[in-house]
């Protein structure tokens, strides 16, 4: 068991996100959770990756058998937790290449590894540019600045790449993305996919699941999960649409 | 004269570097450490007695062999400094400094004659290597502010040979005012007169030494030239002076760095630095100034104030100041220029970091007087602890300044919320065709951005190292390779601690 | 009265003259008004007459205009005015109550305060002095900081007269308040007046405070207004200025602001010799707002001066400032923006633009926008420019056959009405748009009149180009 998340409540402000979500993520699985705006899907992302503004009000997050919650930040990154962003932030001035590096390098350091050297680095970053289809040169481009939504989008799945998780958690990494970018998205995601690594892929459409097969698909709505199943749920819900579960919902 | 004080040295380096072209040392990770420059070195050295007065004055030119115009210069300056008053328009809190408890003049002892880097005193030599200049740049220096020094060795390294040549003269002050006083008489003051201010005239009568350049007419100096300073004495002020005179169509790129021992005591630095640019000529003066700013709680730390001026005299001039301030308890200090020759250009890029109790007040002042003229002011500001960070700047364009055009851009980044960021432009147009904009925003560093950094597993500390770095960047850029990567190690270094 | 020139800048001068005229200076105080002109004389006499050395002063010499020697008048003129005789009000649709002081003396029909309907009280200070020394002894003073400040010091130890203006809680005035100050004397006068205006929890009050010249005798004013806006109220204050060319105004106001309240201040400085504008906004309560709006048009050798300090000492307020200037002929523009944000005042977003174009190269600008911040989570910002027309805009318009000069004077008010599109009240903004016109047309010399009662508004001038194309 990778992850377990237990009766998980969270508040914003003092307001209730999410309800009470139960979920547990093996190694090796993908699961996607599908629902429409404003359920949760992104609040349940960040408190995963440890964001501040949210209050977990009840409830554990328990990975690889010690409690995330209690970790910092950056301690769960490197632990191996991955947060594609939904709305990638803009860091001017600050050289990809310089970035990933430190990141790299502080993870490394975490595990007791060795730096990598200047040339490793670059070697590295071409091999994993090419797994999504990068051309520019990151040296000299500014994390995220004058990306377009398409590029922003490749540059997370990059970023995946190049650190390598343990459970990547992915929002909406495929809105707003032509057919393309999504298949190299896809590609990306797929070739990154192994036994002791897991997926949370957070998505609108069905779309994406076509090329990245999840083992489990959640319903989230108004901060619950709300209908757990196989990937035909997937297919269903893109059939029958959101009204469909939130007559079900209402009918409980 | 009483020699008895206590060990202490005030040297000057003059080093010529050549620049590495990897671009992947710009990758270079920012270090972690304490003020690494702090310690002291124990070096047999000749004072003057505390305390300014014309004595003082007449032994300083006495002892360094000055001509009389000279002696003549120092004591004007000296008479008139005794009738000025401290200026207390910075948004500065300074103590009162008490300008007969300073002693004006102290110099390592060196034998005459020394030829080789083996008769240097090996103190010097350790102070060098703690600095971080490697020996092979040890073997390149080309001169310590003893002009004795200075005459043996500096023949010797190649970069003299290939300046010789060219005809380009790279030496002290004193030096120069030996063998070139017809340079010096001709631009000495031309461009901060002896009472241009209070610290100008206490530098005027006592300078101790700097550096000196000509660049002759059409020609490209081939490598960075740079001067490192150091104060290593108690109670001692730093009263260097340098000029650099750009000939006719000449180019050169002027590199300055500086480091202090830590002390309790506050210590006065009261430099000037003149620049004269002629008709297309360009000069390009990058700082790096990481005096010792005073421990946690604000003790001790340099006074650095200091008056940089460059003349663009002549048409298609440029003058280009960088300048990444990160050390002193109290900066204060406007490198400015002068538009006088028509289509010249003044540029001034600065980063200046406080953090605990130092304060700064920087910025630069561009004068348009003639036409076509062009300035640009990139300045960013960083504040944190207890610190107060001001811009202070003055963009004028004068009435025939036709068509002249300014464009500054002054920035500030608060981290935390007990320091202060100021910016003060003052700006005064006197004619119709001339456009001046000035922009200047103030922000912290975004809760948004740390959490990104933080996801990708990057502590806070270095986060903010980075994201500062990047928030600098349009500065750091202009400087040469070498001094960028030591610029950036020092802004992390210089924030360390000041988040909570 | 005639009095030695090089005296009117010592400050022995002005203590003499007050112990001369105290009784009649203060025949309506109450002990603790008399207490405080005292206290104010002795602030004033340690801060003395600013020379160019003070920081707030370098541009403008006032010690040279305070030595072309000054008359004063102490007592109000014996026989009431009747300002109708030369003061009309015609505004097309644009109503207000109307209130006025003569040489800096309060003219009334009726009454020297009245009450309206629904309690709010407009009137004479000095009426208010007697009337209502509780309300006065509360606000008057007490609001404000000058203790750094000369000429406000030295206005709240001379002033007795001035407008008075109360409005209670929860009363949203539905006319604006006119306060015009009308200048017609036969020899150079120093006018000292105080205002206060004081607009209760959740009240809105629109006010006008008019300067002008009825004359072309020089004249200083020097006045001092304070304004209070309670928790949730809102005051827009607009000042049009419109004296001749040998007259002075150096105007003090005193802006102190409670919690969500919101103020708008303009200033519209369309002629005079020199027109010095002070505006000290306190944001002493969450939430408040305060924004200041400025344009001046000066030509000749007039000098328009205007000082905008803001203080944000609470949490989450915002502060706009937006001052343009056109000056030609030897004019001289001044601007000095100062946004203070002090510890603790968290989420403040303070932006501050100044915007000059010089017509000629014997106008001057002198521009200082400053920035002084302690708080870490803020957003401020601010900007200066000097320049001239848009060039590639000048081109678009004669290339759509439009002549130089009217391309010239179309883009001016388009520079303009940045200002003036953020008016609140329409009726004014159209007769402004039309005085702005004429004034970029040269047409508005200093008349003998007030700006707001020309007797023919002039027609709209029609332009047939869309301005927001520009
Ligand atoms: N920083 C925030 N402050 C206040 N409310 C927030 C914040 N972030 C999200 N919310 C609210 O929480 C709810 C869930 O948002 P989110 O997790 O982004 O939904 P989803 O990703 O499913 O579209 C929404 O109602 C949203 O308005
Ligand atoms: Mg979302």
């Amino acid at each position: 068991m990778l992850l377990q998340i237990k009766n998980l409540h969270v508040a914003i402000e003092g307001k209730e996100i999410i309800k009470g979500i139960d979920l547990i993520v093996n190694e090796g699985e993908v699961h996607a959770i599908m629902g429409p705006n404003g359920t949760g899907k992104s609040t349940l992302a960040s408190v995963i990756a440890g964001r501040e503004d949210y209050e977990v009000t009840e409830g554990e997050i328990i990975y690889k058998g010690k409690n995330l919650l209690e970790m910092p930040i950056e301690q769960r990154a490197r632990e191996g937790i991955f947060l594609s962003f939904q709305y990638p932030v803009e860091i001017p001035g600050v050289s990809m290449a310089n970035f990933m590096r430190t990141a790299l390098n502080d993870i490394r350091r975490y595990k007791g590894l060795e730096p990598l050297s200047g040339s490793e680095f670059l070697l590295k970053m071409e091999e994993k540019k090419q797994l999504v289809e990068i051309q520019s040169q990151l040296t000299n481009r500014s994390v995220n600045e004058g990306f377009s939504g398409g590029e922003k989008k490749k540059n997370e799945i990059f970023q995946m790449a190049m650190l390598e998780p343990t459970l990547a958690i992915l929002d909406e990494t495929d809105s707003g993305l032509d057919i393309d970018a999504l298949r190299i998205v896809a590609n990306g995601v797929n070739k990154l996919r192994r036994p002791d690594n897991a997926f949370i892929v957070i998505t609108h459409y069905q779309r994406l699941l076509e090329y990245v097969t999840p083992d489990f698909v959640h319903v989230l709505f108004d901060g619950r999960i709300v209908k757990s199943g196989k990937k035909e749920l997937a297919l269903e819900l893109e059939e029958k649409g959101y009204e469909w579960i939130k007559k079900e919902v209402s009918a409980l | 004269m009483n020699t008895s004080w206590n060990c202490t040295l005030i040297n000057q380096l003059n080093l010529i570097i050549a620049m590495p072209n990897d671009k992947n040392e710009i990758l270079n990770e920012i270090t972690n450490s304490d003020y690494k420059y702090g310690f002291v070195t124990d070096i047999e050295t000749e004072f003057a007695p505390k305390g300014l007065s014309e004595d003082i004055i007449r032994y300083i030119s006495q002892k360094k062999e000055e001509p009389e115009f000279l002696l003549d210069f120092r004591l004007k300056a000296y008479h008139r400094w005794k009738e000025m008053k401290h200026p207390r328009w910075a948004h500065l809190t300074i103590p009162a400094i008490d300008y007969q408890d300073i002693i004006y003049y102290a110099a390592p002892k060196v034998k005459k004659g020394t030829s080789s880097l083996k008769e240097v005193d090996p103190e010097l030599l350790k102070t060098f290597e703690k600095l971080g200049i490697p020996l092979e740049e040890q073997k390149r220096f080309t001169g310590v502010a003893v002009d004795a020094v200075m005459d043996s060795i500096s023949v010797k390294t190649t970069f003299q040979e290939t300046l010789n040549k060219l005809g380009i003269i790279f030496c002290s002050m004193s030096e120069a005012i030996k063998h070139h006083p017809d340079l010096v008489k001709l631009y000495l003051g031309s461009v901060v007169p002896y009472a241009d201010n209070f610290y100008a005239a206490l530098n005027s009568a006592v300078f101790s030494d700097g550096s000196f350049v000509y660049i002759p007419k059409g020609v490209r100096c081939p490598v960075e030239l740079s001067t490192y300073f150091r104060i290593n004495a108690a109670k001692t002020g730093q009263f260097e002076r340098t000029l650099i005179v750009a000939d006719e169509g000449a180019y050169v790129s002027y590199m300055e760095g500086c480091t202090a021992p830590m002390r309790d005591e506050n210590q006065l630095h009261a430099a000037v630095v003149e620049i004269v640019a002629l008709k297309d000529a360009e000069v390009k003066y990058s700082t790096v100034q990481n005096w010792y700013p005073g421990d946690k709680n604000g003790k001790g730390g340099i006074f650095n104030f200091v008056t940089k001026r460059g003349l663009c005299k002549g048409s298609y001039s440029k003058i280009s100041w960088t300048q990444v301030e990160t050390g002193s308890a109290i900066t204060w200090k406007y490198p400015s220029c002068i538009l006088q020759g028509d289509n010249s250009r003044g540029e001034f890029y600065s980063v200046a970091v406080t953090n605990h109790y130092q304060q700064a007040d920087t910025g630069t002042k561009m004068i348009h007087l003639g036409r076509n003229t062009s300035s640009t002011i990139i300045s960013k500001g960083i504040s944190a602890g207890f610190s107060n960070n001001s811009y202070r700047g003055l963009v004028r364009v004068a009435k025939k300044a036709e068509n002249s055009r300014n464009y500054s851009q002054c920035d500030s980044l608060l981290l935390g919320d007990k320091c202060g960021a100021h910016t003060f432009p003052y700006i005064q147009v006197e004619n119709k065709s001339s456009i001046v904009e000035h922009e200047a925003t103030t922000s912290k560093i975004s809760d948004d951005q740390l959490f990104y950094c933080k996801q990708r597993g990057i502590d806070t500390e270095s986060a903010i190292g980075l994201i500062v770095n990047g928030y600098a960047r349009e500065v750091l850029k202009q400087l040469p390779m070498e001094f960028a990567v030591e610029a950036q190690k020092l802004l992390s270094i210089s924030l360390e601690g000041s988040v909570g | 009265m005639e009095i030695l020139n090089q005296s009117f800048i010592d400050t022995s001068f002005w203590e003499e003259i007050f112990s001369q005229h105290r009784s009649i200076i203060t025949q309506y105080d109450t002990p603790w008004i008399t207490q405080m002109r005292l206290d104010a004389l002795e602030k004033f006499s340690s801060l003395g007459i600013p020379d160019q050395s003070h920081e707030r002063w370098k541009n403008t010499d006032i010690r040279k205009l305070l030595t072309k020697g000054w008359t004063f008048q102490f007592k109000p003129p014996e026989k009431p005015v009747k300002v109708e005789d030369f003061f009309l009000c015609e505004v097309q649709g644009f109503d207000t109550l109307l209130i006025t002081l003569f040489n800096g003396w309060y003219t009334y029909k009726n009454a020297p305060l009245r009450i309206l309907p629904d309690g709010t009280v407009i009137g004479s200070l000095r009426a208010a002095l007697v009337e209502a020394p509780e309300i006065i002894e509360n606000y008057l003073g007490q609001k404000a900081d000058f203790s750094q400040n000369a000429f406000a010091s030295l206005c709240a130890a001379f002033a007795s007269e001035g407008f008075f203006i109360y409005v209670p809680d929860g009363v949203q005035l539905q006319k604006p308040i006119q306060m015009v100050n009308v200048v017609n004397y036969s020899e150079p006068l120093l006018m000292q007046t105080r205002n206060l205006i004081i607009a209760g929890k959740g009240s809105s009050l629109q006010l006008l405070h008019c300067d002008d010249s009825n004359n072309n005798e020089a004249a200083f004013t020097n006045s001092l207004t304070e304004i209070y806006v309670g928790e949730g109220a809102t005051v827009d204050y607009y000042k049009l200025q419109n004296i001749n060319d040998h007259s002075v105004i150096e105007h003090n106001a005193y802006i102190y602001q409670e919690k969500q309240s919101l103020c708008n201040t303009y200033s519209i400085n369309l002629h005079g010799g020199l027109i010095r504008n002070e505006t000290y906004n306190y944001l002493a309560g969450r939430h408040s707002e305060g924004n200041h709006f400025g344009l001046y048009l000066m030509d000749k050798n007039q000098q328009a001066d205007n000082l905008i300090f803001v203080d944000i000492a609470a949490t989450d307020c915002m502060s706009y400032a937006l001052f343009k200037g056109v000056l030609d002929d030897y004019a001289h523009g001044v601007f000095n923006g100062h946004i203070l944000v002090r510890k603790d005042s968290q989420h403040t977003q303070a932006y501050q633009s100044n915007r000059n174009i010089l017509l000629t190269d014997k106008a001057l600008v002198n521009t200082k926008p400053f920035l002084e911040i302690y708080a870490d989570d803020v957003k401020c910002s601010h900007g200066a420019t000097v320049g001239q027309l848009d060039k590639d805009a000048m081109f678009y318009l004669r290339s759509r056959g439009i002549d130089q000069d009217n391309a010239r004077l179309l883009l001016m008010y388009a520079f303009a009405a940045e200002v003036l599109n953020r008016i609140n009240i329409p009726a004014l903004k159209d007769r402004l748009d039309d005085l702005v016109k004429k004034r970029l047309r040269g047409e508005l010399s200093i008349c003998d009149q007030c700006v707001l009662h020309c007797k023919s508004p002039e027609k709209p001038v029609v332009f047939d180009i869309d301005l927001s194309k520009i």
